[in-house]
């Protein structure tokens, strides 16, 4: 039998800003079905690869590859990106809308559903995410914790099979904390999505990554790649350890 | 023609109807076949509704969302045949959380226009307008304790914002206001012979009305508007609490310096857009045929003293109450990317009515007062 094809491919990926080099030579590959977690200290460019990734911005060197298709081709990079949903930091829900029009939005642009079919797609996503009741709240309305499960629902509008999600944890209190990482497991063992995750909240890398990889600001790119479990444990890298027990360094 | 991507047949049984689907229950899927299940199972006969799900290659949220339609459109507990676990689990899911939107929900949302509702929030809105003239008075008897809570720079900033950058404007709409006053009044005017009183009838215009308000308009466009997009944001962003909580009267902080610096400029503006209408007025005049000298007696004779001071006097609670209006706008702005456009939007409009409502009311008392 063999592997799978991996759905994420980043490849030798450099990004610098003038003559700052944010990280270099970043390589990894990320299967269907897992849930990866892109993890560092803050500035260490977790976010500034995750843009890379969905394609906010060119990389400086290197190529990546989403379901197969590299985000360099012009041709074919609406066509991968329209297999992707990302959840932004602060959900990034559109204001002048309801949560449910917001996740209604991608249906009615990207389907051929009538407007009663997008609206019941709606609802259930948004009563998958616990919002089941609060559907025709306005994101102004809503606190922290709702915009980003309301962020998580319009990225799964499309159910696609491969989902970004920024910092989905931080700001939140623990239970909703536990409650967003129980949601992405709930979704990658039901709907068999893949996750990437950038997060530096030590417990839900615990709790959700299969895998991980840790970038660094000094050293300008990756330093550790592999079970985060496995690295709390075995890491000798002193950045690594320092990181999964909380050491000042 | 490509087969399409989802599927359905209908089938009677004894046992009830059945839906046999096939092909992909994704968002894609389910757009083709929405209608004609929903309308399928709406038309079902009374008794089971099975949904034969042996055939579907996939099933996400969209088809767990399209079954729960079926069900409802049937109104009985949707049967499942040949169904794999993720989909049980889906559906399962997707049954315990979805609420249909509440009744009242569903009311408010279809609630037209409500003229109770309306007047209710007009005479609340014009409640809080007099209390926030109150606490500006209050604010400003308090100065003298509050000295340092009034920076003169702020005053100065805003002066030059509302007036000073507004004279190029002033001075175009002026022109062709005058311009368009005297070119537009001549014409009948002359066929009586009274052309020459063109001169008098603009003057007295401007000076006595035309002057004050449109520089009100004007102020309240350019600056009435900023103001609240101004405030607007500072509250927004929590800007006008971190005042209050260190102690210092956001009115003082931020309504103030905008009100004095608005009573500063305002007689400066209107008298500008005077002398702007009445270069226009000269300017069509001449083209008539009269000398700037006959213009310039005509326009002495006709125009007094009192009526430019009340233009002026006018011109700066023009002024003020779009200040205000604007000030209040931005003090009242909600939460959302939205509330800043809508309280630039109401310093606007309510600038404007204002402005006429209290020239309306000025035209009574100066004819009561034979000024």
């Amino acid at each position: 039998m063999t592997a799978a094809a991996p759905i994420v491919s980043v490849e030798a990926v450099a990004q610098r800003f003038g003559p700052r080099t944010i990280f270099h030579d970043v390589s990894f590959t990320v299967n269907p079905g897992e849930v990866f977690v892109i993890l560092g200290g803050s500035g260490c460019g977790k976010s500034t690869l995750m843009k890379l990734m969905i394609g906010l911005r060119p990389p400086s060197e290197g190529r990546i590859l989403l379901h197969g298709i590299d985000l360099g081709d012009e041709t074919r990079r609406a066509e991968a990106l329209r297999r992707i949903g990302v959840m932004f930091q602060s959900g990034a829900l559109f204001g002048s809308m309801t949560l449910l029009e917001n996740v209604m939005l991608p249906l009615q642009m990207y389907t051929d559903l009538p407007e009663d079919g997008c609206e019941a797609v709606a609802r259930v996503k948004l009563g998958v995410v616990g919002l089941g009741e609060s559907t025709l709240l306005m994101p102004a309305e809503i606190s922290g914790g709702m915009a980003k499960r309301a962020g998580i629902a319009r990225a799964m509008a499309l159910d696609p099979p491969l989902l970004f999600l920024d910092e989905p944890s931080a700001g939140l209190d623990p239970i909703t904390s536990a409650g967003l990482d129980r949601l992405i497991l709930d979704l990658r063992d039901e709907l068999g999505a893949t996750f990437v995750v950038v997060t530096h909240e030590l417990a839900s890398i615990l709790a959700i990554a299969d895998r991980c990889i840790m970038l660094d600001r000094v050293a300008q790119g990756v330093i550790a790649t592999g079970n985060p479990r496995t690295l709390r444990d075995d890491s000798t890298q002193p950045t690594v350890r320092a990181f999964f027990r909380r050491e000042a360094m | 023609m490509a087969d399409p991507i989802a599927g359905i047949d209908v089938e009677s049984t004894d046992a009830g109807t059945c839906l046999r689907l096939h092909g992909r229950l994704d968002a894609e899927g389910v757009g083709a076949i929405w209608s004609a299940g929903l309308e399928a199972a709406g038309n079902a006969e009374v008794g089971a509704l099975i949904a034969d799900l042996t055939a579907v290659d996939l099933c996400d949220m969209a088809g767990a969302a399209f079954l729960l339609a079926l069900e409802s459109a049937h109104g009985t507990t949707l049967e499942l045949a040949g169904e794999s676990p993720g989909t049980r689990a889906l559906l399962d899911r997707a049954r315990k959380t979805v609420r249909p939107p509440s009744q009242a929900t569903e009311a408010a949302e279809k609630a037209g226009f409500d003229p109770l509702a309306f007047l209710r929030d007009g005479l609340r809105s014009a409640a809080e307008g007099v209390a926030f003239l109150g606490e500006a008075v209050v604010a400003f008897a308090s100065l003298p304790r509050r000295r340092r809570m009034l920076r003169l720079a702020d005053v100065l900033r805003y002066a030059d914002q509302a007036g000073v950058r507004a004279v190029p404007l002033i001075l175009l709409m002026g022109y062709l206001i005058g311009l368009i006053l005297a070119f537009q009044s001549a014409i009948p005017m002359r066929q009586f012979g009274a052309d020459i009183y063109v001169a008098n009838l603009v003057a007295i215009s401007l000076l006595r009305e035309l002057g004050p308000l449109l520089a009100a308009v004007i102020l309240s466009g350019r600056t009435g508007s900023a103001f609240a997009a101004e405030i607007g944001t500072m509250k927004v962003n929590e800007e006008v609490d971190a005042l209050v909580t260190m102690g210092l009267d956001p009115m003082t902080m931020l309504v103030l310096p905008r009100l004095l610096a608005v009573m500063l400029v305002m007689p400066a503006m209107t008298i500008v857009l005077d002398l702007a209408g009445l270069a226009g007025m000269t300017t069509v005049m001449m083209a008539f045929g009269f000398p700037p000298e006959a213009i310039a007696i005509q326009v002495k004779t006709a125009a007094t003293v009192q009526d430019l001071m009340g233009g002026l006097f006018k011109g700066v609670c023009f002024g003020m109450a779009v200040a205000a209006v604007g000030c209040r706008a931005g003090l009242s702005t909600g939460v959302g990317p939205r509330a800043v456009g809508q309280s630039a939007t109401a310093a606007v409009v309510g600038g404007i009515v204002a402005t006429i409502l209290l020239d309306g009311t000025f035209a009574v008392l100066f004819y009561r007062l034979g000024l």
